[in-house]
């Protein structure tokens, strides 16, 4: 069906979630588009409904009560709008059942490995192993990797073009001797995805064409120095509504209500964050921690990457959080003295209670704790998938030994970060929003000036793929509904020693002018407008570097926001808490009194 | 959402159970339809196929790869001994004859002209599913396993690691506030499913072990002791698999804590039967909690009515499951429609919590208790 987008006036998204099913819906209000009302039920892809329309459809129920509108007719939608009632496009994500699990192969680990890696993150999967001839596996126990995890998809890729295709054809023989099923019903052949050297495929083909659903699609790294990800992302979405989602409960269903191809959910925050990235032209990291995962999203240097660190989150993987970032690394954030094995325990209640919520204010600023670690630890893990093409001859200047940059370097670089988007529960719904702006602060450690902003109810899923067929109507809801705009944080880079002058800042917008000085070692707030803009300019002492060199003043519009803006000049590149916990209670009590972020001091 | 609380884990008397037992690939079902089975019975058994070995056959006999296929001795489908001759080819004009040999037992599964490599299968991995809990084979399903059905006492645990065992139940604490300690335990407890109180020590579990308890259940355990059993923290709530010699059942979380009275009252009347009890736990989608069940074998008893989550109402007796009343019990004595700011800050639907202890009243957020069924 073409969609004409002058002619739609109203539209309905869900987000199929793995709990949740969240339903929006958007009008068209004189020249512009705004959210209306947003419902949710509980998913219902489990026994005993094993049919995701009925969660679909109890979450439009629910918007139909709060919008006092109809929009259903028996379980079907009325659609295009007749009147009042029904809507012109119908749209949804999902990451229900799991997401889409995948397993992705490559020659060598750190080059074609890394590349389907990127491909297969980049789609919203979620990334089970990485099978490469130098993993460190021997074949046999590839193959019962391969039999015991049972993915939705494998993506293979390996060589560039033109390179040697016996080591290609290798892999698919492994691929051959594992002979994987599904993991959604041993009815159906499982797909399998080429993309590696070209003249290998036809060999690739017999090895793998009568076992598997196998596409070829072109290479995904036809040369060292050239990553070509598109059509192996594009090849995954397909499969994903031809295969996989055909065989998920009820989705044949859902995928006749809606004339817009099903997305998965981080694919779909990934599209949004890409456009906001190119719209505003500028580098941005978006996060969405969850109760089991946590993705981190990425544009730098025009680059898009995501990664989903799988065992991270705020409830059912609060506990791995715990485990990888050790007990001492949580207790930093702590301003108060926590006898260990007491919190040990804690963090364990809410592991096997996921659904508890935070009652007294220590236990909010524990949560909140647990949350700085796990945000850091996926933002690590960004940091290392998220790299230039490894293994490119570069030529190094001297300036590029200097800096020690070389192939295979992280893109991610904090003095270009423009602006940092959080979400999930414990960023969104945090009582105060200056307690979701320090969370982010001192878990991705921005350097110069950022803007912050958190999505207020998370509806960057449902608005990823309504940009794909409706591009004004996402980016205006996202801006004026979605987006809260919390304001920026200032950085310095250097060291020195507590109170020693630091940075200078002056801030001139539609309210009072703001001087003010700050010395090294403090967190500030100064007010910025809550909406509008304005102009910042901030000079810092000799040492010290916002970005421009040392000393080097900045000046920047930024548009306002809830919170101000945040100067941090507890110094960066190491950012560091004072060691002796008396010492550390008494800075991070004085952080919070000057940021006002708890009505009492904890 | 309507329910904002957490439904209470099972504690019942006398239930129905049906329990799956299948192969992880198809087999051979060994029991029929309405035959009785003990726990023990092995219902279905299968075969792995074994993992299988790559050999490099043109590098052994340093030949081109396509000349590989047609060096073979045994045809591919052929059984072969370990260090039995599979591949033979002259090099060197044709002077040197060089050998290549099974590296294992196993069959020869298929060979590539590309890459010049065979792959050997080794022999299959039997595998064995026993019944789990004494009953009636309530249907099969053909080549893959079993429905079993019995009846009995059936109680969910919150927590658990080791895997799936029976034993006689054996209750050694005077009350369910006790703590199971070492001197509780005697060789008598050899192969039995000991029952404690408020919580269990590493070391007292260890010496559990040592004696050959099968399994201990208590109320609580530290996360510090846990961290001990297991040798690291434990990350990802995904238990069953654990060698560890010995199964624990937690019945309500971390940390002392009693043992909720009715599941204290269940275990102790059901003290001297034998149970099946297992410590898989997962918390993700598909929730899976430790459970023990014990059969009633034939015990005259009235059948429960199926239990009716009517949800909260005023006079809901529930546990707090989260700080700052951990633990306690107490009932609903008012269920506020509006929000109400918690001292977090945060906005949610609360309740007014009676306590059972000392009368003393306070209010809780809707999603941090759990219902006890009665």
């Amino acid at each position: 069906m073409e969609i004409r987008p002058e002619a739609i006036r109203s539209i309905l998204a869900t987000d199929c979630g793995s709990t949740t099913t969240k339903a929006i819906l958007i009008e068209k209000r004189g020249d512009h588009f705004r959210l209306v009302v947003r419902g949710e039920a509980p998913t219902t892809v489990e026994a005993p409904f094993e049919d995701v329309t009925r969660g679909v459809l109890n979450a439009v129920r629910e918007v139909e009560e709060l919008a006092g509108r109809r929009i259903l007719e028996g379980d079907r939608i009325i659609s295009p709008q007749q009147g009042d009632q029904g809507v012109d496009l119908y749209v949804t994500t999902s990451s229900a059942g799991g997401g889409l699990q995948m397993m992705v192969s490559g020659l060598v680990l750190q080059m074609t490995g890394e590349s389907a890696q990127r491909a297969a993150l980049g789609a919203g999967a979620i990334v089970m192993d990485v099978i490469a001839l130098n993993d460190g596996r021997r074949p046999h126990e590839k193959i019962r990797r391969l039999r015991q995890l049972r993915p939705d998809m494998i993506l293979l890729s390996g060589g560039t073009d033109g390179g040697d295709t016996k080591r290609v054809v290798e892999m698919a023989e492994i691929l051959a001797a594992a002979d994987p099923k599904a993991r959604l019903g041993a009815g159906y052949e499982l797909p399998v995805i080429y993309a590696g050297n070209k003249d290998a495929a036809a060999m690739v083909r017999n090895t793998l064409g009568d076992r598997t659903a196998l596409s070829v699609v072109p290479n995904l790294r036809p040369a060292l120095e050239r990553e070509n990800l598109g059509p192996a992302r594009d090849a995954i979405h397909e499969l994903f509504m031809e295969h996989v989602m055909a065989h998920a409960p009820g989705y044949k269903k859902l995928m006749a209500m809606s004339p817009v191809p099903i997305m998965p959910t981080p694919g779909a925050v990934g599209i949004i964050i890409e456009k906001v990235a190119r719209r505003d032209r500028l580098s941005v990291v978006g996060v969405d921690i969850g109760g089991a995962t946590t993705d981190v999203f990425s544009v730098f240097q025009d680059v898009f990457n995501r990664t989903v660190s799988a065992n991270l989150g705020m409830s059912y993987s609060v506990s791995n959080v715990m485990a990888e970032a050790g007990i001492e690394n949580i207790l930093r954030w702590v301003p108060f003295d926590v006898d260990e094995l007491e919190l040990r325990n804690r963090i364990k209640n809410k592991m096997i209670r996921p659904t508890t919520i935070p009652q007294s204010l220590e236990d909010l600023v524990i949560e909140q704790a647990i949350s700085r670690e796990a945000l850091r630890l996926a933002f690590d893990q960004h940091k290392m998938l998220a790299t230039s093409l490894k293994g490119v001859q570069t030529e190094r200047t001297i300036s590029d030994i200097m800096a020690q940059s070389q192939s295979g370097a992280t893109l991610v670089n904090l003095m270009d970060l423009g602006l940092l988007v959080g979400s999930g529960g414990v960023l969104s719904h945090a009582p105060r929003r200056v307690q979701a702006a320090a969370m982010m602060i001192d878990a991705f450690l921005p350097e110069g000036l950022t803007q912050l902003a958190v999505d207020s109810i998370f509806m960057a899923p449902q608005l990823g793929v309504l940009s794909t067929v409706h591009e004004q109507a996402a980016a205006e809801v996202f801006e004026r509904d979605c987006l809260i705009r919390l304001g920026a944080v200032l950085a310095p880079l250097g060291h020195g020693k507590p109170g020693q002058p630091c940075l200078t800042v002056e801030i001139a917008s539609d309210g009072p002018p703001v001087n003010r000085k700050v010395g090294f070692g403090e967190l500030v707030l100064l007010p910025l407008p809550a909406e509008g803009e304005a102009r910042i300019t901030a000079a810092p002492e000799r040492g010290f570097d916002l970005g421009l060199g040392k000393g080097k003043p900045l000046e920047a519009r930024i548009p306002g926001g809830v919170v101000g803006l945040i100067v941090d000049t507890r110094g960066r590149r190491p950012f560091t808490l004072p060691s002796t916990a008396k010492e550390r209670i008494a800075a991070l009590r004085a952080w919070n009194r000057a940021l006002d972020m708890y009505p009492r001091e904890v | 959402m309507a329910h904002a609380y957490t439904p209470g884990l099972r504690v019942s008397e006398h239930a129905v159970l049906r329990r799956e037992r299948r192969l992880p690939l198809k087999g051979q079902v060994l029991v029929q339809s309405g035959e009785h089975v003990a726990a023990e019975t092995v219902v279905a058994r299968t075969e792995l196929p074994g993992n299988v070995q790559t050999v490099n056959i043109a590098a052994k006999l340093a030949i081109d790869p396509a000349k590989v296929p047609g060096s073979l001795v045994r045809p591919i489908g052929s059984a072969v001994e370990a260090g039995e001759l599979i591949a033979s080819g002259r090099t060197l004009f044709g002077l040197i004859q060089q050998k290549a040999t099974a590296p294992t037992r196993g069959t020869l599964e298929s060979v590539s002209g590309i890459t010049g490599q065979l792959i050997l299968r080794e022999p299959p991995i039997p595998v064995e599913v026993n019944a789990f809990v004494e009953g009636r084979v309530l249907e099969v399903l053909p080549d893959e396993g079993v429905v079993i059905e019995t009846e009995g006492t059936f109680i969910q645990g919150i927590f658990g690691v080791g895997g799936e065992t029976q034993g006689v139940i054996a209750v050694v604490n005077e009350s369910p506030g006790d703590e199971l300690r070492v001197e509780h335990l005697s060789e008598a407890h050899r192969g039995k499913i000991v029952v404690g109180g408020s919580r269990v020590s590493h070391a007292t579990l260890m010496r559990a072990k040592s004696l050959g308890v099968a399994a201990v259940v208590v109320a609580g355990f530290d996360d510090q002791d846990l961290r001990e059993l297991l040798g690291k923290d434990l990350g990802v709530a995904i238990t069953g698999s654990e060698d560890l010699g010995i199964t624990l059942i937690l019945t309500e979380g971390f940390g002392p804590i009693p043992m909720a009275d009715r599941t204290w009252r269940l275990l102790k009347t059901r003290e001297g039967d034998p149970a099946s009890v297992s410590g898989a736990t997962q918390i993700r989608a598909g929730v899976m909690r430790p459970e023990i069940i014990v059969p009633s074998r034939g015990r005259e008893r009235a059948r429960e009515a199926p239990t009716v989550h009517a949800g909260l109402e005023v006079g809901s007796l529930l546990r707090v499951i989260r700080q700052p009343h951990f633990g306690r019990i107490g009932t609903v004595v008012e269920l506020p429609p509006e929000l109400n700011e918690l001292e977090s800050g945060s906005k949610a639907r609360v309740m007014v919590v009676e306590f059972v202890d000392d009368r003393s009243r306070a209010v809780v957020p809707r999603a941090n208790v759990e219902l006890i069924e009665a």
